[in-house]
């Protein structure tokens, strides 16, 4: 069998160039090992090791009730103030236990943000909402404060659409507006990670479209972990993507592999669409 | 809404439009396969009505590729394949070239028969007809091998090659020969060269549908991967 050789050697450098690959690749920010979320006598997540690469955008995707929600609230201890709730397993920030009792859940959210489905900007100004998180943390200066409001709006890529009514309420931005103003309040404290919980299921394929293109700019100086039930936004704009079924992590993946050629069947069958 | 056994929708129509894609490869392959024996026996029962014929049908193999190609990208734009849909879609588009360009070399092997209508053949053909079920045998496999999903199959194609391209020099060899022992045979020689020539490049054609086979079912785009 001399033509099964050549083959055998090329499976072993693939091997050996992934482990190289590893050992060179993104650092990791964020790791789980072996986590388990009981919400009273119910499993929801099941054991789930996951090594999450800092600056790049990480997507969760599986049917509902699958457990990813669940786990991206793990990331800044939401599940903590729900009643009922075990966390089980560890969870690594830079090497650090996130669910160690000497950790302060409010620092930990101030290090790792969270945009919602709705966006939910404060009942404000455009300028308070982003001044908002500074002054909680102690910043009084104005001129400081107008500087990260607009930086922060600049970053946002929402500055040019707002810069002239920075003191009208919020709620006159559009949708689209509301939930890139909600992405650069989160900006605004400066954190490590960037939770995002359905960011676009409210928004319309154009607003959808623009917060994709800032979470691509994100991703340059920020961890980024997006859930998403539309999992052609999941292939757009991730770099790994992990699938979920049942409180499982089936499997955690480079995106382009995940929806070209996925290795379990349980995931062929969720990105073919044969349920969902 | 309809579903299947474990409760997961079935997306009937992707399905169906899906089944039809492979349908329409298989029919286009039978097609062509059709082009190459019917060229064949034109070329050696020295049949310039069936070479004509031939000739003609490659319209129809132009048409059914097109066919392909526009399901294809019907289903990307519309039902965003995923996976193994997505790399049987592709696998599809590429394969339907590959079987175009076969009934091209088809259809110039007819000509070829055309071109040596009323001459009388200066040697009994072996080689060449060997060449040409060789590569039929190769083109049923590589369709059957699209058609059950078998890699292994596919892969086992570029080994069947090797057998081909044998002949071919052996038959290039033998042809340069006739043409330096008399120049009258120049002409019958280099159209008998090109026909070989024609069935060493289905031969090739064949093996990229093994490999687009062999990338549908693994997910790897090369040989080695």
């Amino acid at each position: 069998m001399a033509a099964q050789t050549p083959e055998i050697r090329a499976s072993q450098d693939v091997t050996r160039s992934r482990s190289i690959e590893a050992s060179t690749g993104p650092a990791i920010k964020l790791s789980a090992q072996d986590l388990s979320v009981f919400y009273g006598k119910f499993q929801a997540l099941k054991g789930v090791c996951m090594d999450i690469p800092e600056r790049q955008i990480t997507a969760l995707i599986g049917p509902s009730g699958c457990g990813k929600s669940t786990f991206l609230r793990c990331l800044n201890r939401m599940n903590d103030v729900l009643d009922g709730v075990r966390v089980e397993g560890q969870l690594l920030m830079d090497g650090v236990n996130i669910y160690d009792r000497r950790v302060d859940a409010v620092e930990l959210r101030k290090r790792v943000g969270m945009v919602f489905q709705q966006p939910n900007p404060f009942p404000m100004s455009i300028f308070d909402n982003i001044a908002y998180g500074p002054r909680l943390h102690g910043e009084r200066n104005r001129s400081r404060l107008a500087e990260i409001v607009e930086n922060t709006l600049r970053g946002a890529a929402l500055w040019d659409e707002v810069k002239d009514k920075l003191h009208q309420s919020a709620f006159s931005l559009s949708g689209g507006q509301q939930q890139r103003l909600c992405i650069a309040r989160v900006m605004a404290v400066q954190p490590e990670v960037i939770l995002m919980d359905e960011p676009c299921s409210a928004l319309d394929p154009n607003a959808t479209f623009r917060i994709e293109e800032l979470m691509t700019q994100l991703k340059q100086d920020y961890t980024v972990i997006i859930v998403t039930h539309n999992m052609y936004q999941a292939a757009r704009v991730s770099q790994k993507t992990g699938f979920f079924l049942l409180g499982d992590l089936i499997e955690f993946d480079e995106t382009a592999r995940i929806f070209e050629a996925p290795s379990d069947k349980r995931t062929e069958d969720y990105v073919q669409g044969r349920f969902g | 809404m309809i579903s299947n056994g474990n409760g997961l929708p079935i997306r009937s129509e992707y399905r169906e439009k899906l089944a039809r894609l492979r349908e329409m490869v298989l029919e286009m392959a039978t097609f062509v396969d059709g082009m190459l024996s019917r060229g064949m026996e034109a070329l050696q029962q020295n049949n310039s009505d069936l070479a004509e014929e031939v000739r003609l049908s490659d319209d129809v193999s132009d048409a059914l590729n097109y066919g392909i190609e526009e399901l294809a990208i019907n289903l990307l734009a519309l039902q965003q394949p995923m996976a193994r849909d997505l790399r049987e879609i592709t696998a599809a588009i590429r394969i339907a070239t590959d079987l175009e360009r076969i009934g091209d070399y088809s259809k110039d092997i007819a000509k070829v028969a055309r071109r040596l209508r009323g001459e009388p053949l200066y040697w009994p053909l072996e080689d060449i007809p060997e060449m040409a079920r060789l590569v039929a045998t190769m083109l049923r496999k590589a369709i059957s091998a699209f058609v059950d999903r078998d890699a292994e199959a596919a892969r086992g194609l570029a080994h069947d090659d090797e057998a081909v391209d044998v002949i071919f020099k052996r038959v290039t060899e033998q042809l340069m020969d006739h043409m330096r022992e008399d120049p009258r045979y120049v002409f019958q020689a280099t159209h008998l060269l090109f026909v070989a020539r024609y069935l060493e490049r289905i031969g090739d054609h064949t093996v990229n549908v093994g490999e687009r086979v062999v990338y549908m079912e693994t997910g790897r785009l090369t040989p080695e991967g």
